[in-house]
C-alpha cells in the first residue's frame, strides 16, 4: 500500500514537471506490440524515466510498456480471461501467449502488480470451488513466473463459484464461469 | 484503509435487521412408523393470541416421528394428569397424551404447566412447570417439544436449537440466523457480495464466515449478542472455510497465503495462526471430530477429491473414502460415530453418511446439486441446501435417510445451512 502512494506522488511531482506532455500514449496508435515500445518514445520524448503521459509504470529506465497498452483493443494485453476444462485447472496452450504477455508486462514494469481471481463453474461444493479456483489462479500465476514475473507483483483469490459471469445451468455458462481473469492494480 | 473502516461501519448499522420472509418446514416423506399422540389445549390457553400447544404439535408433526391424534368429543379436555382417563385416548390410538396449564401470575408472567403420559404403559412421563412472559411462548412451547420429543424417542430434542443460512436475492446477500422451525428470521450481516460458510461457535456466541466483500475471501468472526464483528483471517491470497474446535477457542481455516489450499488453525481472535498440513495439493473443509482430536477434510492428494482424516497430534491422515470420485464437505456428526458428506455419482450431488467402524456409506438424498450437509446436535437430522428448479432451497433428511423435509422461503434463493448448537 505505501509502495503505491510513493509511486502516485512521484508520478503527480514528474507530471507537474512536463504538464506539456499529457498526451495520452494509446493516441500513438504505437501499442499494438508491447515490447518493441518504449514509454519514453511514445510520449515524445519526456524523460527517460519510463512513466508515460498515461498512467504510472514505475518502469525502470527504458524498460516499461505504456499501462495504456492493457487498455487498448489491439493489443493482447487487452485480453484477460483464461479459461478451463471442466474440473481441471492446466493452463491450456491456445492460452500461452495471453499469459506471456502479461507476464514481460510485470517484468517491463516492475512497481505493476496484479491479482488473479479463480472461479469455476457451479457444480459442486461451495469451499471445495473455491480451492478449485485458487488452484487455477495459481497455474496462471505459475506460468508468469516462468516468464519473468516476480512472485511480489501477482496475488492469486478466488471466487469459486460465488460470482458466476453467467448465470445459466449449461454448458455454454459453465465454460464461461470456467475461469482466471487478470486484474491489474487500479482497475 | 479508510475505505474499509467504512465498509465496517455500513456493516455495523445493516446489522440485525429482519429477514425477508420466513422459512416454512414441510415434510415430504415420512418414517414407517409415527408416534400417535394427543395435546389437548391448555387450560386458559385461548386467553392469549398465540397459544403454546400449536408450537408444540407443529414441532413434533414436522420432525416426521409423531401424529397428532385428536381429542375432541373427550368433555371436558383434561388439563390435569389426575383428570386424563387414558382408556379415552387409548380409544382413539394414542399412544401418548400431553395436558397443561397456562396460570397468569400477579406479576404478568405465565405459569406454564404440562404433564406428558404414556397411555400404553399408564405411566407418567414428565411433568415440567415454566415462569415466563408471553414473549417467551414460542420458547417454551420448544423446550416443552424438546421433552416430549427426548422421552418418547430417547433421542435429544432439537427444536430449541438455531439455524443459520445465507440468502440472496437479485444481487443482495444475507446471513441469517432463525429458530429451528424458520420462526424469527434475522439478518446478522448484508452484503451486495457473496457470503458464504457460517459457522456456529460451540456455545453459539458467535459465527463465523466467509465474505468477499474486499474482492476476495475473508474469514470474519461476529458476536449474536451485539453484532460486531472481527476479522478472522485477512491473508494475502484467499482465506476460507472456517470451523470451530469443540473448546470454542481455536478455527481450522483454510488459507492460500503459503501458496496453495492448505490448512491452518487459528486463534478465535485472529492471532497464532499455526499450519496444521503440508501437502502439494487442495486440503480444505475442515470439520472437527466431537472430541477435538482430529480434522475431517477434504483434498485432491490422491488425485481426485475424497475426504481424510487429521490426527492433530500426531499429524497422522487417513483417507476415509474410496467409492467414487468426488467425495468432498464432511461434517463430523456429534455423536463421533462417522460423518455426513456431499459425493457425486454420474452428474448427480447427493448426501451421504458414512460410518468410521463399520465405513458403510448410505446415500441419504437424490440430488441433483444438493450440498453443504450440517448435522443437528443430535445427530439425527441433517439440513443441507438443493436446487429445486431455478431456486436453490434447504431441505432436510434425517440419517437414516426416512424423513424428508423441504424447507420454503417466500422470496429469496436459500443456502449455506448451518445448525447451531444446543441452547445451555
Amino acid at each position: 500500500m505505501r509502495k503505491w502512494i510513493i509511486a502516485a506522488l512521484m508520478f503527480a511531482a514528474m507530471a507537474g514537471c512536463s504538464s506539456t506532455e499529457e498526451k495520452p500514449a494509446e493516441d500513438t496508435g504505437a501499442a499494438t506490440t508491447p515490447p518493441a515500445t518504449t514509454g519514453g518514445a511514445t510520449t515524445g520524448g519526456a524523460t527517460t524515466s519510463g512513466v508515460t503521459g498515461s498512467g504510472v509504470t514505475g518502469a525502470q529506465a527504458g524498460g516499461g510498456i505504456p499501462s495504456s497498452a492493457l487498455k487498448d483493443p489491439r493489443n493482447i494485453l487487452s485480453r484477460r480471461n483464461v479459461y478451463f476444462d471442466y474440473d481441471q485447472f492446466t493452463v491450456k496452450e491456445e492460452f500461452r501467449p495471453l499469459v506471456e504477455a502479461h507476464a514481460k508486462y510485470l517484468q517491463a514494469n516492475r512497481s505493476a502488480r496484479v491479482i488473479l481471481q479463480g472461479n469455476t463453474d457451479e457444480r459442486g461444493a461451495r469451499e471445495y470451488n473455491i480451492a478449485l479456483g485458487q488452484k487455477r489462479a495459481d497455474a496462471v500465476k505459475n506460468m508468469m513466473l516462468l516468464y519473468g514475473a516476480t512472485e511480489v507483483q501477482i496475488e492469486t483469490v478466488s471466487f469459486g463459484k460465488e460470482k458466476p459471469r453467467r448465470e445459466g445451468h449449461d454448458e455454454t455458462s459453465w465454460a464461461e464461469n470456467r475461469r482466471v481473469d487478470i486484474v491489474h492494480s487500479g482497475e | 484503509m479508510p475505505r474499509l473502516f467504512l465498509a465496517a461501519l455500513a456493516f455495523m448499522i445493516l446489522a440485525v435487521a429482519p429477514a425477508h420472509g420466513q422459512l416454512t418446514i414441510e415434510i415430504v416423506g415420512g418414517a414407517g412408523s409415527t408416534i400417535p399422540i394427543a395435546i389437548v389445549p391448555f387450560e386458559n390457553e385461548g386467553t392469549w393470541p398465540l397459544g403454546i400447544t400449536g408450537i408444540v404439535a407443529g414441532d413434533l408433526t414436522r420432525s416426521g416421528l409423531f401424529r397428532q391424534v385428536s381429542d375432541a368429543g373427550i368433555v371436558p379436555p383434561p388439563t390435569r394428569a389426575e383428570d386424563v382417563r387414558l382408556g379415552d385416548f387409548r380409544a382413539r390410538g394414542a399412544d401418548a397424551v400431553v395436558v397443561g396449564s397456562m396460570r397468569p401470575m400477579a406479576d404478568g408472567r405465565v405459569d406454564v404447566r404440562f404433564t406428558l403420559l404414556d397411555a400404553v404403559k399408564q405411566v407418567q412421563l414428565a411433568s415440567v412447570s415454566y415462569i415466563v412472559t408471553q414473549a417467551q411462548f414460542r420458547a417454551t412451547g420448544h423446550k416443552i417439544a424438546d421433552v416430549i420429543y427426548e422421552k418418547l424417542t430417547g433421542d435429544l430434542g432439537v427444536f430449541s436449537t438455531r439455524i443459520a443460512y445465507i440468502t440472496k436475492q437479485g444481487n443482495r446477500f444475507e446471513l441469517v440466523v432463525a429458530d429451528a422451525d424458520g420462526g424469527n428470521p434475522q439478518a446478522i450481516v448484508g452484503s451486495n457480495e457473496p457470503l458464504l460458510s457460517p459457522a456456529w461457535s460451540p456455545d453459539g456466541s458467535r459465527i463465523a464466515y466467509v465474505s468477499l466483500e474486499s474482492k476476495k475471501p475473508v474469514v470474519y468472526v461476529q458476536s449474536m449478542a451485539t453484532g460486531q464483528r472481527q476479522v478472522l483471517a485477512n491473508f494475502r491470497g484467499s482465506n476460507s472455510a472456517p470451523a470451530w474446535a469443540p473448546d470454542g477457542r481455536r478455527l481450522a481455516v483454510t488459507l492460500t497465503k503459503d501458496g496453495g489450499s492448505q490448512l491452518f488453525l487459528i486463534n478465535a481472535d485472529g492471532s497464532g495462526v499455526q499450519r496444521l498440513l503440508s501437502s502439494g495439493g487442495i486440503d480444505t473443509e475442515p470439520s472437527f471430530t466431537p472430541d477435538g482430536r482430529a480434522i475431517l477434510f477434504s483434498s485432491d492428494r490422491g488425485g481426485s477429491p475424497q475426504i481424510y482424516r487429521l490426527t492433530i497430534a500426531s499429524g497422522a491422515v487417513e483417507r476415509m473414502t474410496f467409492d467414487g470420485s468426488y467425495n468432498v464437505s464432511p461434517n463430523a456428526t456429534p455423536d463421533g460415530k462417522g460423518f455426513v458428506f456431499v459425493r457425486r455419482d454420474g452428474g448427480r450431488f447427493l448426501i451421504a453418511i458414512q460410518d468410521y467402524a463399520t465405513r458403510q456409506v448410505q446415500v441419504l438424498t437424490s440430488g441433483p446439486l444438493d450440498e453443504s450437509p450440517s448435522i443437528a446436535p443430535n445427530s439425527k437430522l441433517i439440513i443441507y441446501a438443493a436446487q429445486q428448479g431455478p431456486r436453490g432451497i434447504l431441505a432436510g433428511v434425517s440419517s437414516d435417510g426416512r424423513i424428508k423435509q423441504r424447507l420454503v422461503s417466500p422470496a429469496a434463493d436459500v443456502r449455506e445451512p448451518a445448525w447451531g448448537p444446543l441452547p445451555r
